[in-house]
């Protein structure tokens, strides 16, 4: 039971997220780059707020899977770095914590590319 | 010759619900599902190695994100996702991952080092830029807190 009311909230607070994404393209009609952005920088904002913490414990995965994350653990690390090792630190921080995303994703780009043929036909 | 109020029960009853609602269920349950699979990973990391440090769990739960979103957008099924579920198959990291490898695989024709190399940042370039630049703001706010 208590597995099924954490997984109830990862999907409740998941799904809420993307809500607000669908709105903001519905209403908008921003492109798929600007909605990533528009989401990065509020994860980098909720982080410095202090806010993201208190929303990692509620939802777990449903507030981190969502690109927020990302932007939550780039000012997280930034943050840490400066505290631990002054300026060369803050100018670092960022990158390394999200180091192990943004070369898995290169990496699976790269090697996807070569091996899969492309079935979308629209450019 | 059909009575007007039949006609209007008529439409009522097979017209579309409004395509506005219908996107956001989509976004919803889609958006929904995929946090749970990440949630679903991060607990069987947690199963695999209980010592792992919390930041750690959160690196393999985003490389494990990546790869699904980066598999499935490889074989084609991705984009029959998105077309269903539109910001419920954007806003996770799976469509971070996509917005890589699609293009990636689109410009293939075009070569591998102008093609696959280069146009795989067509969408990702603004994100990474976007985020090393706010994330090296932040680390120099953090210097004088």
């Amino acid at each position: 039971m208590d597995y099924f009311l954490s997984y109830l909230k990862v999907f409740a607070v998941g799904g809420a997220v993307c809500v607000v994404g669908q709105v903001l393209i519905n209403k908008t009609s921003m492109s798929s780059a600007r909605i990533l952005v528009t989401f990065l920088l509020l994860g980098v904002l909720l982080e410095i707020t202090g806010a993201f913490k208190y929303m990692e414990e509620f939802a777990g995965a449903g507030v981190t899977v969502p690109i927020m994350g990302f932007g939550s653990n780039l000012a997280k690390g930034a943050l840490e770095g400066a505290k631990e090792e002054g300026i060369l630190g803050a100018i670092k921080g960022g990158l390394s914590a999200v180091s192990a995303g943004l070369s898995s994703v290169i990496l699976f780009g790269f090697f996807f590319a070569l091996i899969f043929k492309s079935k979308s036909k629209k450019v | 010759m059909i009575e007007r109020e039949i006609y209007q029960e008529h439409v009522k009853k097979t017209a579309p619900k409004s395509p506005m609602m219908r996107s956001l269920i989509a976004a919803f349950v889609v958006g929904g599902i995929i946090c749970s699979i990440g949630e679903g990973v991060k607990d069987i990391v947690k199963l695999i190695a209980p010592d792992m440090a919390k930041q750690d769990v959160g690196s393999w739960v985003s490389m494990s994100m990546i790869f699904l979103g980066a598999f499935l957008t490889a074989i084609g099924v991705y984009d029959k996702i998105g077309h269903f579920a539109g910001a419920g198959s954007i806003v996770p990291i799976t469509g971070f991952a996509n917005s890589v490898v699609s293009p990636a695989m689109e410009y293939n024709r075009e070569g591998v080092f102008f093609g696959v190399c280069a146009k795989m940042f067509v969408i990702a370039g603004p994100i990474i830029v976007f985020g090393v630049v706010s994330s090296v703001l932040v680390g120099i706010i953090g210097l004088f807190l």
